[in-house]
């Protein structure tokens, strides 16, 4: 017997976390909404630049088959067409529905929406508030769900964390098993399909521009559940990111866009101040290298030549992985258009660009894989559906700027009545559906990890899965060190059996919360390096030099992991390309 | 290419180690107590890495062994508001505060970190400030849309409304300026700077403002606007320099205008 009102757990309140609650409550469904911060904090408030929707309001002649052909050529003709060509299409009427809750886009003279242009495009067609839109956007839906959840559609469970699914007899999907981050209880709650929105993964390389909660965990342990994970090793690394002590911090593309100049000291280890090394002593590579584009080389290759300075050539400013990007020698009115971007650096550097030298280098930044999921936006478990950054649709290869926040939303919107229809539909559950095994299979590694007599501390091992990551499933990537990585993360795996925890305590143990993350952290860790190693050709953000040539035959291909014996087994599925015939993608003539 | 050989980066060995002394509480009913940490110093550090380094190696300068510190953040790039807590006494966003500028002229002040003091201690330097996402609901701080299916374009909106409205867009509900107003507290039951520049935010919005009255009476009587005593803490702490007192202002304005209006119409 089908359920009277079906009841939907939504897991994740970034953008396509709400999305995908503001549907369903719309729809009249009743919502669970999970979210291990406050949702209002998760990490879709980061995004800066944009969103992308072809609305031709400049009077380019600019329209949705032309954003859907550049998405589907900027990604290698790796994703399947059919959703990239819904999106691009819903893409007008989303921008409209976001203007009418609220968001103050940047407007033109008349009152009109204002839009400017991204990379991989020659349209304006993206739509800004600011320089904080993603921050923007997500307040809009917030807003929206907080006007449901005061009418009792919707209830948050801010401060839990999705642990794993409920799967019956059958495999199929009957809730989620979560823990309260205060009282550190583990618990199950019943639903009739559940969305995953947990975004990224950006802490499984240590360092990245991701917020510190994603790291790909529920990801994980839905893969290790039997979930197909796709696309993993489609990681991108954008070009100019801050290192930073904790995090890398995005420097946008618009500084050398203005005038910004690479370099990095003749000598490394020159003492002087970098203002005062004279330009004979400079090294200006990217310019050297690329006489035609010189600082705008597309981001891909800034991203490689910057990482071969620095690893290869051993260029690095004083033996560090870090070069100059020089905004000091711009007249004031350039530096004034850069006026938020150099406040950024200004404030969280302490030193002003205008006058020094920005240190920089690529950061991890986006992944385009993730959760398996059909056009439905369903996951190869029954009632498990997926939407955001944590499912590997749209984006193939690579993603475009701007396209991200609008994936977001289409997938929640997507998801979330495909979710009701699902569920209306579901016949009941035999018995208690699995509810008291996966608890007790829960609570029993809860047991083992602060029972653990072991000498490991997890935040080491952290350190070690983030510089192993880095090192060889990044920007350059060779067999050999693949495979080392490999070996390293069943070296990692292995260790984490003994890690001891100083903190013992069950109340509002934040690292004990972080140590069961970083189990699901080394497995997705060898999703990414196995996909990775097996690919061998180059395409979109995945460059291997000893197959510098995408290979269409062997790999047009989606990649599919799933977890056997402990380890992923890769496997390979067709890419749906029935609109738009695969052409090579050249950097060169753009 | 050859394979790439990777160093961990190697920092400039200065030896000097930076004092940092920690409020703690284990549990919101456990006593408080201050633990001290030495940490190596590193230039450009922040207060989220000084505490990641205490995770590290969570050890007193008295060598004795503790437990890794709680604190809330997730962006690090002060955006998603997590972060607040007391540094050096006054409320500031741990991840966007840097070392440097917190260690004295000489560079060997000690950093003291203490939680909030206005909300709950969930423990350590994590305090419990849902108060703020009640007081939203309060002032249906929303746009009450017809739906989300496809209803064309919204109202055109000259750009000086936006350059208006988005100042207000920018709070990140830190919960600062609540914390370092003296009319925050129980016995007023105010509900905070924050709220009602979102109140303002929204009576601005050509759709929003059609919950306007609704606000207005929300923000009437006790605990409402009237209990600002204009100490203007509230718009020297923020952040993110969100135009506060004017807020207030307007918001009191509006809010009487309504008052009177409600008078007659009774
Ligand atoms: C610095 C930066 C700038 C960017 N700029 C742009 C841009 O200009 N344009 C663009 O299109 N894209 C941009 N992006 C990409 C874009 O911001 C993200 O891809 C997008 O916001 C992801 O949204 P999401 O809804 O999938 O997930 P998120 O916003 O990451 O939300 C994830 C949610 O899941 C929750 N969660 C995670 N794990 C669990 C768990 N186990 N249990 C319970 N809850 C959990 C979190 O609490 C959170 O609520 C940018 C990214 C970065 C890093
Ligand atoms: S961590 Fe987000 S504001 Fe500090």
């Amino acid at each position: 017997m089908a359920a009277a009102t079906p009841r939907i757990i939504v897991v994740g309140g970034g953008l396509a976390g709400l999305s995908a609650v503001i549907k369903i409550a719309e729809a009249g469904g009743k919502v669970d909404l999970f979210s291990i911060v406050p949702v209002k904090r998760s990490h879709s408030v980061c995004a800066q630049g944009g969103i992308n929707a072809a609305k031709d309001l400049k009077g380019e002649g600019d329209s949705v088959l032309k954003h859907f052909d550049d998405t589907v050529y900027g990604g290698d003709f790796l994703a399947n067409q059919t959703p990239v060509k819904n999106m691009t299409a819903q893409g007008p009427a989303i921008i409209d529905l976001l203007d009418r809750m609220g968001v103050p886009f940047n407007r033109t003279p008349e009152g009109l929406l204002d839009f400017r242009r991204f990379g991989g495009t020659l349209y304006q067609r993206t739509a800004f508030a600011g320089a904080t839109t993603g921050q923007q956007l997500l307040y809009a839906l917030d807003e929206q769900v907080r006007r449901h959840e005061s009418e009792g559609k919707v209830t948050k469970y801010e401060g839990w964390e999705f642990l794993s699914a409920v799967l019956d007899d059958n495999g199929v999907c009957r809730g989620i098993c979560a823990m309260d981050l205060r009282s550190m209880e583990v618990r199950t709650f019943p639903a009739d399909a559940i969305i995953i929105c947990t975004g990224g993964n950006g802490a499984i390389f240590g360092k990245s521009t991701n917020s510190v909660v994603c790291t790909g965990s529920a990801q994980s342990a839905l893969y290790q559940q039997g979930a197909f994970y796709s696309n993993g090793e489609f990681i991108q690394v954008h070009p100019t990111a801050i290192p930073g002590e904790d995090k890398l911090r995005l420097m946008s593309e618009s500084a050398r866009g203005e005038g910004g100049r690479v370099w990095v000291p003749n000598d490394k280890h020159d003492k002087r101040a970098a203002q005062s090394i004279p330009e004979g002593d400079r090294w200006y590579f990217l310019e050297e290298k690329y006489p035609k584009y010189g600082n705008l080389v597309p981001r891909d290759i800034a991203t490689r030549e910057i990482f071969k300075v620095v690893y290869e050539d051993d260029r690095g400013i004083d033996g560090q992985p870090m070069v100059y990007l020089d905004v000091s020698h711009l007249s004031p009115e350039r530096l004034n258009k850069l006026e938020g971007i150099l406040e950024i650096y200004e404030k969280f550097v302490g030193d002003d660009p205008r006058k020094v030298p920005m240190k920089i280098f690529p950061g991890m930044h986006y992944t385009m894989g993730g959760l398996w999921v059909d056009f439905q936006q369903q996951t190869n478990i029954p009632g498990v559906f997926a939407a955001g950054e944590a499912d590997y649709s749209i984006h193939g290869a690579n993603r475009l700027g701007a396209n991200s926040l609008l994936s977001c939303i289409y997938g929640g919107f997507v998801a979330g009545p495909e979710a009701m229809k699902y569920a209306t539909s579901l016949p009941a559950q035999a018995g208690d559906g699995g509810h008291a095994a996966e608890k007790q299979r829960q609570t029993e590694f809860n047991s083992m990890l602060l029972n653990n007599p072991g000498t490991e501390n997890p935040f080491k091992l952290w350190r070690e899965l983030g510089e192993t990551m880095t090192k060889h499933a990044t920007i350059v990537r060779y067999n050999a060190g693949l495979d080392e990585a490999d070996a390293k993360l069943v070296e990692l795996l292995d260790r984490y059996r003994n890690v001891n925890l100083s903190d013992k305590s069950q109340w509002a143990n934040t690292s004990f919360a972080f140590t069961r993350q970083l189990w699901n952290m080394l497995q997705l860790g060898r999703v990414i390096v196995k996909g990775a190693r097996l690919r061998d050709e180059s395409r979109g953000a995945h460059y291997k030099p000893a197959f510098e040539k995408r290979d269409d035959e062997r790999f047009l291909k989606t990649t599919m992991a799933a977890f056997k014996d402990g380890a992923p087994e890769i496997t390979y599925q067709e890419v749906d390309t029935q609109f738009i015939t695969p052409r090579p993608r050249v950097y060169t003539s753009t | 290419m050859a394979a790439a050989e990777v160093t961990t980066p190697k920092h400039p060995a200065s030896g000097r180690t930076i004092t940092v002394k920690v409020k703690r509480q284990r549990t919101p009913d456990a006593a408080a107590v201050t633990e001290t940490f030495a940490i190596p110093y590193r230039p450009n550090m922040n207060i989220t890495s000084v505490l990641g380094e205490i995770a590290l190696n969570p050890t007193t300068t008295e060598g004795k062994g503790t437990t890794p510190i709680a604190y809330d953040a997730n962006c690090l790039e002060e955006i998603c508001g997590s972060c607040a807590m007391l540094i050096n006494g006054k409320a500031m966003m741990a991840c966007s505060a840097l070392v440097d500028k917190l260690t004295g002229p000489d560079g060997n002040g000690a950093i003291t970190l203490a939680p909030l003091s206005k909300f709950p201690v969930v423990r350590d330097l994590a305090v419990d400030r849902s108060v703020l996402f009640e007081n939203l609901k309060r002032v249906k701080a929303w746009v009450p849309v017809d739906g989300t299916y496809d209803l064309g374009p919204a109202p055109r909106q000259f750009p000086q409304v936006q350059e208006q409205r988005y100042p207000l867009s920018n709070c990140i509900s830190c919960t600062i300026c609540m914390e370092v107003c003296p009319q925050f507290n129980d016995a007023t039951g105010f509900v905070g700077a924050a709220t009602i520049a979102q109140a303002k935010l929204f009576n601005m919005d050509p759709s929003g403002a059609v919950l306007k009255e609704e606000r207005l009476r929300a923000l009437a009587g006790g605990g409402g606007v009237q209990e600002c005593s204009f100490a203007q803490n509230c718009v020297q702490a923020c952040p993110k320099q969100l135009p506060l007192t004017e807020a207030i202002s307007d918001m009191g304005r509006d809010v009487f205008v309504q008052q009177v209006k409600d008078f007659f119409r009774r």
